[in-house]
């Protein structure tokens, strides 16, 4: 058992578990003595801590959480059963339990299981049902009177399901199944070393991270001030997966290729990720660079090397935010060491990253976001190696449509497809199967291909390639022609 | 080379695959002194293979020219030679990210069939997971050993050769996660259940027909798994073409152009949308299915076994 809890196999506070309930989820923090509400009911997690993930509680009255021993199933005794509903009829007074009356046994504390055995008793067409609609009954009244959650432990399974489900919007109404493919046809796996471009709450980042296990290495590229991971903090992953996990601006990749890039500047804080505003600066580093205006660091760059002077530093600072007005009132020294520090910090890491990008061999690439995938695509695959896999996601096909065509037209990129796919989920009972639901679309599309050596000639074969996947000229002329 | 790391050049005993063309492949096993015949002329391995960097273009004896590509489980699912009926990568995918395989995953597999799906749990458990496959066929086995030698991921892998509804995985309680790809499921979901850790794990039963579903479901259900829940997957795949339509001929056009409620501002011929010969067309970018696409693979059983 001790085993166990080193194995992170036991809730633990701080921990960032899953409740689920049926087929809802929703993550959480393991705090105690704190209120949490899932599915209308609300409780404290307290009890929780300590058992083994996967444990099933039931929620008493006050809030607490009692494990459920697995029981055998209480088989209601019917042995009455109807053939059809030929007698059943609909005058609203079947069931002689008032509403009033199920708020006292609910009041009073009774199990859930009671709950329903109390309306079984008191359903007057019950036993005029068939065997199947009254299993169907039971299994609805238990879904609303037996309050049984499970915690279970993040994984991209749960979290990528609970995403699709809650907060679809957060990313890009990317379906489970879709990002299923990426990791796929991306070929992710332990010692890669991966570029990543996504805006879908860090999902996409944490499910390449958990496929990599901590060997190899990501570079996230970011748009504005920094990455958002509030998905990726799910996951749980140990501090060691995050030592091979780097940043890079986006919009400094620009500057990274055509061989200009500083790391005089920074974006601002990951705060709120506000697209930043780009200005051109003077020479720093005698190099012409893109700067970022950046909160907070200006001041300490002012006092590192930066060349602005103290009058424009000011005027930058008219327009930053209270909050920072504030510290530096209350700034005192060591607070702009601590600071300085950690802007070292960032910058040393920056450096690193840009080194890590120019070296020209990352082994795929993955993209996700709410940005029009193409530009992203024609800069970001400079910096992956030849034959390897690339992969993105887009909730439109229309992008893609353009997206391929640039590639093509650019070349270094063979086994380009644009694919979508369909999930269906199915009821399985005896003698009563048959498909759930059907989820079409809203699922998003993928354009994968593999990266191969430029080419400086264009080739006939590749055009050839490309006239196989148009229309045939023969085709076009003979419908003019009809039409004349 | 080898099926869990890329290497950059291409090296004598290498598997690597040969790109001729829109969806044309085959795998190339690459030996000092061998021939490759293609229909762009030979490559020869000694002089145009060994050294070169993987993703580089090769010109065979007659001109033509072929990519010559790193393996990956997916490009080798489409290429490998098929002993079996196999799964492919839309499925491989799913299964995958189910039954939560992850670098350090021991997973056991029945059948082994052809080896599709093996390489890719391979793949995403390396460097210290373990793959346990049976598989009841001999030759099917061995031919399987072998290929798991030549494609150096050997270490990571068992094969052994016995009836999985009979004997099970021979391993107990070792497993993260259990898939079955075989006729009669319901018969080794005992086996699966005593392979997996105490503390419980995923499995996965992969069935063309309901029939097959519904008794494995009951199975499960018999032997305590959770979460019961079947899927089923469908891949559309579109080409890319530019579509140009006409627009119709109505006759001479009223002198007002927008009352025929069509959006003149297309690439063609603007203004001579209702000529009397002139053709007028609007061309644009669509993504069109494919003629024929694959319905149905197989339907895929989830589920969980649980401490309790």
């Amino acid at each position: 058992m001790e085993e166990s809890a080193k194995l992170g196999l036991r809730i633990r506070e701080g921990d960032c578990a899953v409740l689920k309930r049926d087929e809802v989820f929703k993550a959480v923090l393991v705090l105690r003595r704190r209120k949490v509400i899932f599915e209308k009911q609300w409780f404290y997690l307290d009890n929780a801590i300590g058992h083994i993930y996967g444990t099933t509680f039931e929620v008493s009255s006050g809030g607490s959480l009692q494990p459920k021993k697995k029981m055998e199933e209480t088989t209601t005794e019917t042995k009455e059963a109807g053939t059809d509903n030929r007698n059943i009829v609909d005058d609203g007074k079947s069931q002689k339990l008032t509403h009033d009356d199920i708020k006292a046994l609910k009041d009073k504390g009774i199990k859930g299981q009671e709950i329903v055995q109390q309306l079984i008793e008191n359903s007057t067409t019950f036993r005029g049902k068939t065997e199947f609609a009254q299993d169907k009954y039971i299994k609805k009244k238990k879904k609303k009177y037996e309050a049984v959650i499970t915690i279970v432990k993040p994984s991209t399974r749960i979290l990528s399901t609970m995403y699709y489900a809650r907060e679809p919007g957060k990313i890009n109404h990317l379906r489970y199944d879709t990002l299923a493919q990426m990791l796929t046809l991306g070929n992710i796996r332990a010692g890669n070393k991966m570029i990543v471009m996504e805006t879908c709450a860090g999902l996409v980042l944490g499910a390449i991270m958990e496929r990599m296990g901590g060997y190899g290495s990501v570079i996230q590229m970011y748009p504005g001030g920094g990455p958002v991971r509030a998905a990726t903090s799910c996951f749980g992953f140990p501090e060691s997966f995050f030592n091979t996990l780097y940043e890079f601006p986006l919009s400094k990749v620009n500057s990274l290729v055509s061989g200009t890039f500083s790391s005089e500047t920074l974006p601002s804080e990951p705060e709120y990720n506000v697209p930043v505003e780009e200005e051109s600066n003077g020479s720093l580093d005698e190099k012409q660079t893109l700067i970022q205006e950046t909160e907070e660091e200006s001041s300490t760059e002012a006092v590192m090397e930066s060349n602005e002077t103290e009058e424009q530093e000011t005027m930058d600072l008219a327009a930053e935010d209270t909050e920072y007005k504030e510290s530096k009132e209350k700034g005192n020294k060591e607070n702009i060491r601590e600071k300085q520090r950690k802007q070292q910090e960032r910058r040393r890491k920056l450096v690193e990253t840009a080194a890590l990008l120019e070296e020209k061999n990352a082994d795929g690439l993955i993209v996700a976001s709410r940005f029009h995938p193409t530009p992203l695509l024609l800069s970001l695959l400079e910096f992956v190696a030849p034959s390897r896999p690339f992969v993105v996601y887009c909730q439109y096909k229309e992008p893609l449509l353009e997206c391929y065509t640039k590639l093509r037209e650019k070349g270094g990129v063979i086994n380009l497809k644009l694919s979508e796919t369909w999930l269906r989920n199915y009821q399985v009972l005896p003698d009563r199967s048959h498909p759930k639901l059907m989820m079409s679309g809203g699922g998003g599309y993928i354009l994968s291909g593999i990266t191969v050596t430029v080419e400086k000639v264009q080739s006939d074969a590749s055009s050839l390639e490309a006239q196989k996947n148009e229309e045939p000229a023969s085709k076009k002329r003979k419908l003019q022609e009809l039409n004349c | 080379m080898s099926f869990v790391d890329y290497a950059d050049t291409i090296k004598d005993g290498d598997t690597a695959i040969v790109f001729l063309g829109h969806e044309s492949m085959f795998p190339v096993k690459v030996q000092h002194g061998s021939k490759t015949q293609t229909k762009y002329g030979v490559i020869r391995h000694s002089s145009d293979l060994i050294g070169k960097r993987y993703g580089s273009k090769v010109t065979c004896s007659k001109g033509g020219w072929v990519f010559i590509l790193h393996p990956t489980p997916e490009l080798w699912t489409m290429n490998l030679p098929h002993r079996t009926q196999i799964l492919y990568s839309t499925d491989i995918s799913l299964i995958t990210m189910m039954l939560e395989l992850k670098p350090g995953s021991i997973v056991c597999e029945s059948g082994t069939g052809s080896g599709s799906l093996s390489h890719a749990i391979i793949r995403t458990v390396a460097p210290t997971g373990h793959l346990y496959t049976v598989e009841f066929h001999q030759q099917r086995a061995e031919k399987a050993k072998e290929e798991f030698q030549e494609h150096k991921v050997e270490h990571l892998v068992t094969v052994k050769n016995q009836d999985v509804c009979k004997n099970g995985f021979g391993v107990s309680n070792v497993a993260d996660a259990v898939f079955l790809d075989i006729p009669s499921p319901w018969e080794a979901i005992g086996h699966a259940k005593s392979a997996l850790k105490i503390e419980g794990g995923r499995i996965c039963s992969f069935s063309p027909c309901i029939e097959q579903v519904q008794r494995t479901c009951l199975a499960m259900e018999e032997h305590g798994f959770t979460e019961i829940n079947t899927l089923e997957i469908l891949l559309r795949v579109y080409n890319v073409r530019t579509i140009s339509l006409q627009i119709p001929d109505l006759g001479k056009a009223a002198e007002d152009n927008s009352s025929t409620g069509f959006d003149s501002s297309n690439q063609s011929n603007q203004g001579s949308l209702y000529g009397i010969l002139q053709q007028g067309t609007a061309q644009f970018k669509s993504g069109v299915p494919l003629k024929e696409m694959v319905g149905h693979t197989g339907y895929l059983t989830f589920a969980t076994k649980s401490l309790f």
